[in-house]
């Protein structure tokens, strides 16, 4: 009698998870195909694919509001892995040198990374916008860029930073003792059992750029018209087509979490302990 | 040749002197460990020879050649460290095979000669697994066998057996003994644990706060303390405290304040000295009172009472109280056991009996 009262107990609580995780993802699948649903059908009287047809640039119609976002979709993938390659090149041996070294007022430098995040977007961007005006950079992608570079630091340097920091020295100087230079050192050892905290602070400064929003409009707007920009300003009346984006910018953070998952199990990972 | 040489090192660590000035030299093919707490400045002096931490004065040469400022991996010298740190994402036999690639020697000479060294350490079945797939001592002894591949002219360990449980490491201490003596590499051993020390060195290196107490053969520092710190470093010992009454060559008397007199072997102590005698638990003896005497002239013997006693397997551990003051005293469970609250006459033989000076261990410089 128990074990039956906890099974079911323990299949409700499934659902109610289930539910929680999949049924907002449901809706967003439903309202993406709802071409005709008024109150107080349950679900649409209408299902079409026009929203997703016309979102992918297959058809161009002007009976319903929404346009092609491939080119949107291009260009926010482009920006996103151009961010990936630029702030891991700051990350990494900005990452490694704070782990690994005495650096003076090391903490502070770690603190500073974290600033653009600590205070009220709005008033930052603001004054940033009116810095990238003089300076030529607003409305261009360079500039997109360097705003999602400076969001996305701070998961670089600071994730990397303790990846490193998670390695033993003594695995390096072991290297060192066998005759592998610094540099050499730190491409055999440290790089590669450093690999999973990487690959998982890229993935957060992608997802990060990806869906960056409020800087992208202060910075980049209107010529810089990015995934999330076009999402903001069709939710408002079109919730088909916003439906659309909103799915579409779901593959990239599945593709990745998937991957990482997959890297994360990776077997000399758990050596590392 | 290649005989390790420190002349006046110094590091200091901000306003922390960590090694004042400390000369070292280790013969060749010598195994030579430094002993002491931490803190004493073992591990400093093992990471200033391996290049790891620069020093702020003094030099150090290997087999004459200078190499205070040479980085770490052309120093010639093999590590095991104290966590094995072996690489977790190479297989053994690329653990072993990466310092020989290092120095560009052909594939076919490595995989010979890592075979040979994984034998040696009787470990040749596990080439293919991970470091995390080998036990404990396993991975200790791949850690040694990577350092000795390279056929380095130093070894240095830095307490290598401490992560290893009791049986274990009492049977690897043996073991890097048997390899120390068939390779005969000048090897430098780090340790705070005292019989590791006395098993494997050949000398030892007796250390506190950054100076050298005492360096001679284990047997000599056991035997012959140079200082009050070496003395209750090495095992357990109650100090006996007096002011000297009597030398004559070695042989050394003192006198507590209740009228104990103490006859032991001590060097540089005048009459009227403050000093102590440091009574070893197995070099007293227990005998009924009146019983004849074992150990011939000069022997110490005195009423005891018996405060313990504690049946230990192999020994029977006392507790016994002569006048006020307390003394351990460890026998074999064969001797007769004495009961609690037995009195006893206890007996030390002059000669198992060191007698130092009664000051806070005053450095001795070497």
């Amino acid at each position: 009698m128990r074990s039956v009262l906890k099974k079911s107990g323990e299949l409700a609580l499934l659902v109610v998870v289930f539910l929680a995780v999949v049924g907002p993802m449901a809706s967003l699948v439903i309202w993406s195909v709802a071409q005709k649903w008024y109150w107080p059908n349950l679900l649409p009287q209408e299902i079409s694919f026009d929203y997703w047809r016309q979102a992918l640039g297959l058809q161009t119609s002007m009976a319903i509001g929404a346009v092609s976002i491939v080119s949107a979709f291009l260009l926010s993938l482009g920006i996103a892995l151009a961010t990936v390659v630029a702030s891991m090149a700051i990350s990494i041996p900005a990452g490694y040198a704070l782990a690994k070294y005495k650096i003076p007022f090391g903490t502070a430098i770690m603190f500073l990374f974290l600033l653009p995040n600590a205070f009220p977007q709005q008033p930052v961007f603001v004054n940033i916008l009116r810095i990238f005006t003089k300076a030529g950079l607003a409305g261009t992608i360079p500039g997109v860029m360097l705003i999602h570079i400076l969001v996305g630091l701070v998961f670089g340097v600071w994730i990397t930073s303790a990846t490193f920091r998670a390695i033993p020295p003594s695995l390096e100087e072991a290297a060192r003792s066998v005759g592998a230079s610094a540099f050499v050192a730190f491409y055999r050892i440290a790089l590669p059992l450093a690999a999973p905290g990487l690959l998982s602070s890229a993935v957060f400064v992608f997802l990060t750029s990806l869906d960056e929003f409020t800087g992208t409009f202060f910075v980049g707007l209107p010529f810089v018209n990015t995934l999330p920009l076009t999402l903001y300003s069709s939710s408002g009346y079109n919730l088909q087509f916003a439906s659309v984006i909103a799915l579409i910018l779901l593959v990239p953070s599945v593709v990745f979490m998937l991957l990482i998952q997959k890297v994360l199990k990776a077997e000399y990972v758990g050596g590392m302990g | 040749m290649s005989e390790l040489v420190l002349k006046d090192l110094e590091i200091r660590y901000g306003k922390v002197t960590a090694l004042d000035r400390l000369n070292l030299s280790i013969k060749d093919g010598e195994l030579v460990t430094l002993l002491g707490p931490s803190g004493c400045g073992k591990t400093t002096t093992l990471r200033a020879v391996s290049g790891f931490l620069a020093p702020q004065g003094g030099d150090i040469f290997i087999g004459g050649r200078r190499i205070t400022d040479i980085p770490p991996e052309k120093r010639g010298i093999g590590l095991v460290f104290q966590n094995y740190a072996l690489w977790p994402h190479m297989t053994v036999f690329k653990n072993l095979a990466f310092g020989l690639e290092m120095r560009k020697i052909p594939a076919e000479e490595i995989k010979r000669r890592v075979a040979a060294v994984l034998a040696s350490v009787q470990l040749s079945e596990y080439a293919d697994r991970l470091p995390r797939q080998l036990s404990g001592g396993q991975q200790q002894r791949i850690a040694l066998a990577r350092a000795i591949v390279l056929e380095p002219d130093i070894l240095l360990l830095d307490e290598p057996l401490s992560n290893l449980d009791a049986l274990l490491r009492e049977q690897m201490r043996f073991e890097i003994a048997a390899i120390h003596d068939r390779l005969g590499i000048t090897t430098m051993y780090v340790t705070h644990d005292q019989t590791e020390a006395m098993v494997i060195s050949d000398r030892i290196v007796i250390m506190r706060k950054g100076l050298v107490m005492q360096d001679g053969p284990p047997e000599e520092i056991y035997r012959r303390p140079a200082n009050k710190f070496v003395a209750g470093f090495m095992g357990t010992t109650s100090f006996v405290p007096g002011a000297v009454v009597g030398v004559e060559g070695e042989r050394c008397e003192i006198e507590t304040a209740e009228g104990l007199r103490l006859v032991g072997l001590g060097s540089g102590l005048k009459l009227g000295d403050r000093a102590c005698a440091a009574v070893r638990p197995e070099a007293v003896l227990l005998g009924k009172r009146g019983a004849e005497e074992p150990e011939g002239r000069g022997a110490n013997r005195f009423e005891a009472v018996v405060q313990r006693s504690n049946f230990t397997g192999e020994l029977v551990d006392y507790q016994l109280k002569v006048g006020s003051c307390f003394l351990r005293a460890k026998e074999p469970e064969t001797r007769k056991v004495h009961g609690c609250g037995e009195r006893v006459e206890l007996r030390i033989s002059a000669e198992r009996l060191p007698i130092v000076a009664d000051a806070d261990a005053e450095p001795r410089a070497v």
